[in-house]
């Protein structure tokens, strides 16, 4: 088993935590894991990326030009990675506000409307969790949900635990957005 | 605090190694890519529990030789910063060396020359491995490709760094630093007490109490006649170090046609480079040394018999290709390939480089 994944989008779109706690889910499942992300500048509202690795074996690099699976959360990451998916991979987008979509018919594109979705949770902040829920369900590895919450717990400081459940249902609601 | 797993940066990771193997004291000065060891230890508060120093100093330069200091009571103190702040730390490393005395440095590399960028880099290799500050010295120079060698080269930096009484620097690059990775923190061994300095330390200015002579540590001795003789003992010891603390990693070089020899993470986009290579019927070998001075001259010659041609892969211009080469001489093509300013190459890049400028040379 072996998930080469690049998350991007909008500084501030949570992408860089999503990462991690997709990477501390791998983790608490036994995987070894890697997150490298871009860092600087792009923190400030830019564009910001990061790359996850989950595998059985040691993992070589961090750092990849092709990707299992490519997620992007605006025009400008989706422009940039699109072409970057593993033939047969796997590329996810979120809809809103893209105006150019992709085109590719080798590989399998899930356009989701997340940022809908997360409206109707009532709570912005859960939409990397949205997200992630649908990155869980277009994964051939199949992690399991308690090592999700496991990942969930271990990534957010103990002040924010009281906000497991809400990210709960937001990872249920976002896996309800892809039917694998 | 016992052995722990946890996901965690590189920075990250060298601020709970320095706690965990009884680092003295930390003096530093923020900059990007490797702000986070000092932001780490100002959060985890070691002097309310080791009591371990931890102090943001006013400049570099004013951190190191506050570490020249600590390093002269008989102390394990450390310093970090990437490449513009490990300029300015220079003078205090030469200073260090000179005085025969032991600190852990750690360089997590940015691009340069000048201010340049905050992303990785490999370009202080000459810097690290040739000297930096003025004199004859050598640091001794530890690689991490891994968050866990981050971890592990603090107990092991500090280790080398008592036994040669010499500084040690470990060279990290941006990648290393910023990435997270699965780590297992070691069992935390206890600072050493005073009476356990004084044992270890027989040279350290860490008090008489009435017996003993006056330890004196200097940089300075005016009279040429035995500075040379310091410069001596300098260069046996270097000689000694080199024998005994030489360090590698090797890949699948048996069977190899060809052989990349790399540094640090772009030792681990070269190993992806073999794997995807090796789909295509190409076999490479990866040769990455661990220690940078000493370098693996023989290593890297040993596996260089037999093969047609090495690809070295650096974040930089060609600097660890020079000790390449004088490793194989002319025997066999000895090639260079690295971006530069904080590009970082894909593995398929890698590829790329090794056939045109070494396979269908």
């Amino acid at each position: 088993m072996k998930e080469e994944i690049i998350i991007a989008g909008f500084g501030g779109q949570g992408v860089l935590s999503m990462g991690k706690i997709l990477a501390y889910s791998g983790l608490m499942d036994d995987k070894e894991v890697t997150w490298m992300p871009s860092y600087g500048p792009e923190q400030r509202g830019g564009t910001a990326n990061v790359t996850v690795i989950l595998s059985d074996k040691k993992i070589s690099s961090p750092v990849l030009d092709k990707y299992d699976i490519v997620v992007a959360l605006n025009q400008q990451s989706l422009d940039k990675f699109a072409p970057r998916v593993k033939p047969g991979g796997t590329l996810i987008y979120d809809t809103n506000g893209i105006h150019n979509h992709p085109t590719r018919d080798d590989i399998s594109i899930h356009p989701i409307d997340a940022m809908t979705a997360t409206l109707e949770i009532g709570n912005s902040k859960a939409y990397n969790m949205v997200v992630m829920g649908a990155l869980l369900n277009a994964m051939d590895y199949k992690l399991p949900m308690e090592n999700v919450i496991k990942g969930l717990k271990k990534s957010l400081p103990e002040r924010h635990h009281k906000l497991i459940p809400l990210n709960e249902q937001a990872i249920e609601k976002g896996k309800s957005l892809l039917q694998a | 605090m016992k052995e722990e797993i946890r996901l965690m940066k590189g920075n990250e990771a060298i601020a709970h190694a320095a706690i965990r193997y009884g680092c003295d004291g930390y003096f530093g000065y923020p900059i990007t890519p490797q702000s986070e060891v000092l932001e780490t230890l100002e959060e985890l508060m070691p002097w309310e529990t080791t009591g371990m120093v931890v102090l943001q100093a006013e400049s570099e330069v004013a951190a190191i030789n506050m570490v020249y200091g600590g390093a002269a009571t008989g102390k394990a103190v450390m310093t970090s910063s990437s490449s513009p702040g490990v300029s300015l730390k220079q003078e205090g490393i030469s200073y260090i060396a000179a005085a025969s005395l032991p600190a852990l440095i750690l360089n997590v590399m940015r691009g340069g020359p000048g201010l340049g960028t905050i992303q990785p880099s490999q370009a202080d290799y000459f810097q690290a491995t040739k000297g930096g500050g003025h004199g004859d010295y050598h640091l001794i120079v530890l690689a991490p490709s891994t968050v866990q060698e981050m971890v592990d080269f603090v107990g092991l930096g500090f280790d080398l760094a008592f036994k040669y009484t010499n500084p040690c620097m470990i060279l990290a690059d941006g990648i290393v630093g910023q990435m997270m990775e699965k780590v297992v923190l070691p069992e935390p061994r206890p600072r050493r007490t005073d009476e356990e300095i004084r044992k270890q330390c027989p040279w350290a200015a860490s008090g008489r109490l009435g017996g003993r002579k006056r330890n004196v540590i200097t940089s300075l001795e005016l009279e040429p006649a035995k500075m040379e003789v310091i410069n001596h003992q300098l260069q046996e010891r270097y000689r000694t170090i080199e024998q005994n603390e030489t360090r590698w990693e090797e890949i699948d070089v048996e069977g190899a046609d060809y052989l990349i020899v790399a540094f640090g993470s772009i030792a681990r986009i070269s190993d992806k480079a073999r794997e995807i290579a090796a789909e295509e019927g190409i076999k490479v070998g990866i040769v990455r040394p661990i220690t940078l001075w000493p370098f693996p001259t023989e290593a890297v010659a040993r596996a260089a018999q037999g093969k047609k041609g090495i690809l070295v892969v650096e974040l930089n211009a060609g600097q660890m290709i020079e000790d390449v080469r004088l490793a194989v001489h002319d025997s066999l093509p000895v090639e260079h390939f690295g971006r530069l300013g904080g590009i970082i190459p894909s593995p398929e890049e890698v590829v790329t480089a090794l056939k045109d400028k070494i396979i269908n040379r």
